[in-house]
């Protein structure tokens, strides 16, 4: 594996001052007061929340706990620790009964589809908690997860705005670390939660450390795949991640709408949303 | 002579004039009593940067009748002004421009002669070209303004240089790029040496703006700064904030400098001239028809 020092390394203090900012000045330009994080217990989510709470203020941060049944105990624990330390507001609601009737409806159904039921479930509650406090959806997508793919469309990928999904994994826990996060929740191993011991690592094949600094070479620093195996990656690992990459694309952008006037939103209607603010 | 400029790093509303507008005059005003001299902004600092489709639709003349500069003309009865817009000319072809205001006169507009059109840029897309690049006389001297891309490349400055600029003016609306382990960003590294290199090898002085606050994901990192003929840093804005920064510029650094460096004495232009007549001339040389 290749290892340049300090590749992946960021000045937390700056990433600090530009995310608060951001969260800060695309709220309330919005017209907006409040933020709604939804907080799994896991890295991400507790830095959004620890930032959001930096940004607005803890009083103008609600934090939701939105468990499954077969959730571990650990994380409703972590969530509750980041709560605690941040002094922002709460909320807890099961999933279960609202999940289970759909999932008894459908008798195919497998693991993957559930998880990703449950992750819509989840920003149903969201989107509609920020109404109800006159605020925006805080994503927690880092940019390791969005160039894998490995979120749930309009789930956990659905947010009004994303501080993170420009920092890799690692570099998610630098900054959480940085931060103040409990290291018990930076340190532990990734889970989408979704049954007993998954974690992200096993599911994916390989570690957030090995493909974030492949996907540094690849995206930021432009590295052709025969560059990256000349640089020391394993050319089957370089293809593997290579072809998820492109086959999640979708999972990037907006669905294309068929053209067929002289002017269309998403190819010649170009405005961004801070249009007017 | 003492010459004192203020830097105006500030954000803007992203396509509302009006808004943007009263923030200058504001700035305007505080300047003036802070007993400078020029107030600089950055570029499109009356329009915001990322227009795309709003481009058209907030663009003005620089002229006496014009409602957007009917009110910066008549404040630059008291203080000169280097402001930036969106330029719609007599054939309807939109520039991003700055305007030298004083004495209640438009003293001269650049065009932006280099659109970024690469990566996350799109500005060739939206605007036209510009192809002027001339210095202009004030009460303080002869000043050469360019905006962002355009310092990017060698050749607008020198020509400035060449037309007698002893103040560079440049304006940016730059987005910040390039988290690193540094405590700035990469963009400000990169601008801030390209400038400082200026200053030096132009034995002159480099002011430099650049906006700050958000539009949609994009940061602007502000770090406002003046470097004097010897490449020294008169003074530095914060990075991310809102600020007037001021700055003394002694004039007469441009004589201690020069007799110690005749950099400008010894500049070989017709050998410039006559090479890159040749370079020109020759067939498959890239770039030699723009």
């Amino acid at each position: 594996m290749v290892n340049v020092p300090g590749l992946l390394e960021i000045n937390t203090g700056l990433a600090r001052k530009i995310l608060t900012s951001f969260l800060r000045e695309e709220i309330t330009r919005a017209g907006m007061t409040c933020g709604v994080v939804g907080l799994s217990g896991g890295v991400d989510s507790a830095l959004s929340c620890y930032l959001a709470a930096e940004a607005l203020g803890p009083a103008n941060v609600l934090a939701v706990r939105m468990p499954y049944k077969k959730s571990s105990a650990d994380s409703l624990r972590h969530a509750e620790q980041v709560i605690q330390a941040t002094g922002v507001k709460s909320l807890t609601i099961d999933i279960t009964p609202m999940v289970e009737p759909l999932f008894a409806q459908v008798p195919s159904i497998d693991a993957r589809r559930k998880g990703n039921i449950m992750a819509r479930e989840r920003m149903i509650i969201l989107f509609d908690q920020s109404a109800e406090c006159h605020g925006l959806v805080i994503g927690t997508g880092n940019k390791t997860e969005i160039m894998l793919g490995y979120t749930t469309l309009y789930g956990d990928s659905a947010c009004a705005l994303n501080p993170l999904g420009d920092l890799y994994k690692t570099q998610v826990r630098q900054l959480a670390r940085d931060v103040g996060v409990p290291e018990g929740i930076v340190a532990k191993p990734p889970t989408a939660d979704l049954w007993a011991g998954q974690t992200d690592e096993g599911e994916l094949g390989f570690t957030y450390e090995e493909v974030d600094k492949l996907l540094y070479l690849l995206v930021d620093e432009r590295y052709s795949p025969e560059e990256c195996v000349q640089a020391g990656f394993k050319k089957a690992f370089v293809e593997r991640v290579v072809e998820i990459v492109r086959r999640n694309q979708f999972k990037r952008v907006l669905p294309p709408i068929a053209k067929l006037s002289n002017r269309t939103v998403g190819y010649d209607f170009l405005y961004l949303r801070d249009w007017g603010t | 002579m003492m010459l004192r400029i203020a830097l105006a790093q500030i954000s803007t509303k992203l396509g509302d004039v009006p808004a943007n507008l009263e923030k200058h005059l504001a700035c305007i005003r505080r300047a003036r009593k802070a007993g400078a001299r020029l107030v600089v902004f950055p570029e499109l600092s009356l329009t915001g940067y990322a227009l795309q489709d709003l481009a058209s639709t907030v663009a003005c003349r620089p002229a006496q009748d014009d409602p957007v500069f009917r009110p910066l003309l008549k404040a630059s009865l008291v203080i000169d002004i280097a402001v930036g817009f969106v330029e719609e000319d007599v054939r309807n072809r939109f520039y991003i421009s700055s305007a030298y205001l004083s004495r209640g006169e438009v003293v001269h507009v650049h065009r932006k002669v280099y659109l970024p059109t690469y990566g996350m840029f799109d500005e060739g897309r939206f605007f036209a070209l510009g192809d002027r690049v001339q210095a202009f006389d004030t009460s303080f001297g002869r000043i050469g303004m360019l905006i962002c891309e355009d310092f990017w490349h060698a050749s607008p400055p020198y020509l400035l240089w060449l037309d007698g600029a002893d103040l560079f003016l440049f304006m940016s609306s730059s987005p910040g790029r390039g988290l690193r382990a540094n405590p700035e960003l990469e963009t400000a590294r990169w601008v801030e040496r390209v400038i400082r290199g200026y200053a030096n090898t132009f034995t002159s002085f480099v002011a430099h703006t650049n906006k700050v606050g958000f539009e949609d994901g994009l940061n602007f990192w502000g770090g406002a700064m003046v470097f004097d003929p010897n490449g020294r840093q008169i003074t530095k804005a914060p990075y991310h904030e809102e600020s007037l920064t001021l700055a003394e510029l002694d004039l007469n650094q441009l004589h201690r400098t020069r007799a110690r460096l005749p950099l400008l004495r010894d500049e070989r232009t017709a050998l410039m001239q006559r090479e890159l007549q040749r370079i020109l001339g020759e067939s498959g040389r890239a770039n030699n028809l723009r």
